[in-house]
């Protein structure tokens, strides 16, 4: 188990997965910082 | 279901012109980009990896596409699927037809409006036949090797039948233009071209009626310098088509347009004012060859090796083609989120349920139909397969099935996936060919159709899209049926 707290985040999103504003949304709550947010698409 | 004085519109057919163009892989985005960069003979290694016409056509994923298999056949092919070709496998099938490179050629050559194609003086015998036996009279502009090297000099983009040596060159049609570039015109006339034959193969199949509207929904971007994106191939397609076609315009909206399309042209059938809209497509040149690094690396031919073209009949009720219940149909609405259990409760469970239906209760569920054998060496997973679970988990939620039943609701209301990767054509839309043929002369009730877009990658937004609907036995098909059974 990682704290999040203070940490700061890189969000790499997948379309089809896990998006990056669900990633954001979840380390954010657990006090992170996120400097970077971005969903790809794979296909 | 029918609402007094609304025409109740209908889906009579689906088909999809399968081009195998292994040459027109070099100038896929990723392999045009990557093969500018390598110094260790990366373009021989995806030519040497090619696969032939035949192999393409034996593919068992691209017999689904035809309609000579059904999806659910897939499931009992060991995989990868190329190791198990079909034996005596048909180019051409309910869902339409392959049509091997030299043909496609001399289709692009009766599409060259502008006259920009030249080809190589000294071509291979299989192309000449080709030329003379699908160009249409168009005329054929040839050149020597010396005057195609200074075209490509001078940025003409080459295009190539296996072999090292180009067979042609489109040139581009403005010096400075970055819109009219040939690597772009490249793709849009590969879109035209691609889109025309799905067109003229349902005409052919279909001409009672004169088609009121075309509804283009590929991905490409026609226009100059001064609307980038803003042309309307939907026309330029209909053009190539014999008769008069009325109208046409292009729906956008990344993979999701062929969806949007269908519900555009259900609503003009339902409003009276067409009796006849034809959604049409061309194929995704640019992902050609997206994920040749997975397949070198797996030892696979180079598998997106095929452009694909379709052509869907919406007409008004015809008594037994599947209806398109659009007071069942869905659009993402912004505010409803991009996370896929988010997409997939706003697209399928939130129209079932405002009309008291559950997600059990559809038949099967036709997603992001990616053929897994092209994304998982790439890292990309198997998308159907993820889609199908998060319905699955919908459905487990929402308290129709319980959690341990997810794999048997993935099974009987899924399907592997079989599509190229070929971006808007993907989108739920192979599965139709399946999806008439069960609704009419099988015993299925009703499918979803959902399609999802990246809008994000665009840049412009941080949001996705998507569209959802529902297409169902026809009531009047039923009732015929009921009496016929007794």
């Amino acid at each position: 188990m990682i704290d999040l707290k203070d940490k700061l985040v890189l969000c790499l999103g997948e379309r089809d997965g896990i998006a990056a504003p669900a990633l954001q949304a979840c380390v954010e709550s657990a006090g992170a910082e996120v400097i970077y947010a971005e969903t790809q698409c794979f296909v | 279901m029918s609402v007094e004085g609304v025409v109740q519109p209908v889906v009579r057919s689906a088909v999809f012109s399968m081009v195998h163009v292994p040459g027109i892989v070099l100038s896929g985005s990723k392999p045009r980009r990557e093969i500018v960069h390598s110094k260790n003979g990366l373009r021989q290694q995806i030519v040497s990896n090619f696969r032939s016409f035949a192999d393409a056509v034996a593919y068992p994923p691209h017999q689904v596409m035809l309609g000579n298999l059904p999806p659910e056949a897939l499931s009992q092919i060991e995989r990868p699927w190329h190791l198990h070709p079909m034996p005596n496998a048909l180019p051409e099938g309910p869902g339409g037809r392959f049509i091997d490179e030299a043909t496609f050629y001399a289709w692009m050559a009766r599409g060259d409006c502008a006259r920009l194609l030249r080809f190589n003086g000294n071509l291979p015998p299989a192309m000449e036949t080709a030329l003379a036996a699908h160009a249409n009279g168009a005329k054929i502009q040839k050149i020597d090797k010396t005057a195609m090297a200074d075209a490509i000099v001078n940025g003409a983009e080459p295009f190539f039948m296996g072999d090292t040596n180009p067979v042609g060159v489109l040139l581009p049609a403005h010096d400075e233009d970055e819109s009219l570039m040939a690597p772009v015109l490249l793709e849009n006339a590969a879109a035209k071209v691609t889109g025309a034959i799905a067109l003229l193969d349902l005409l052919k199949k279909y001409n009672d009626l004169p088609v009121d509207h075309l509804l283009g929904c590929g991905e490409e971007a026609v226009g100059d310098r001064y609307q980038r994106g803003g042309g309307n191939l939907a026309k330029a397609i209909g053009e190539m088509a014999p008769g008069s076609i009325a109208g046409g315009t292009d729906v956008k909206s990344f993979c999701a347009g062929g969806i949007h399309a269908m519900l555009f042209g259900a609503a003009l059938i339902a409003s009276g004012m067409h009796r006849r809209v034809v959604v049409v497509a061309g194929g995704s040149l640019p992902k050609l060859g997206m994920k040749f690094r997975g397949h070198l690396q797996s030892g696979y031919p180079i598998l997106e090796d095929v452009l694909v073209g379709v052509a869907i009949d919406l007409t008004a009720d015809d008594g037994i083609s599947p209806i398109l219940r659009l007071d069942c149909s869905s659009f993402h609405r912004l505010g409803q989120g991009s996370a896929a259990h988010q997409m997939t409760d706003a697209l399928s469970a939130g129209p079932l349920y405002a009309h008291h239906l559950r997600l059990s209760d559809v038949d099967r569920y036709a997603v992001e139909l990616h053929n897994p054998d092209i994304t998982e060496p790439a890292g990309s997973g198997n998308v159907p397969f993820n889609n199908y679970q998060i319905l699955a988990a919908i459905a487990a939620k929402k308290g129709e099935i319980k959690r341990e039943q997810m794999p048997e609701f993935v099974a009987s209301h899924g399907m592997p996936g079989f599509s190229p990767t070929q971006g808007h054509i993907a989108s739920a839309l192979p599965y139709l060919p399946h999806a008439i043929a069960g609704l009419t002369t099988g015993t299925m009730k009703r499918v979803q159709f959902v399609a999802k877009a990246s809008l994000f990658l665009g840049r412009m937004t941080g949001a996705s899209d998507g569209a959802s609907l529902l297409i169902e036995r026809n009531p009047s098909l039923i009732s015929h049926q009921q009496k016929k059974g007794g």
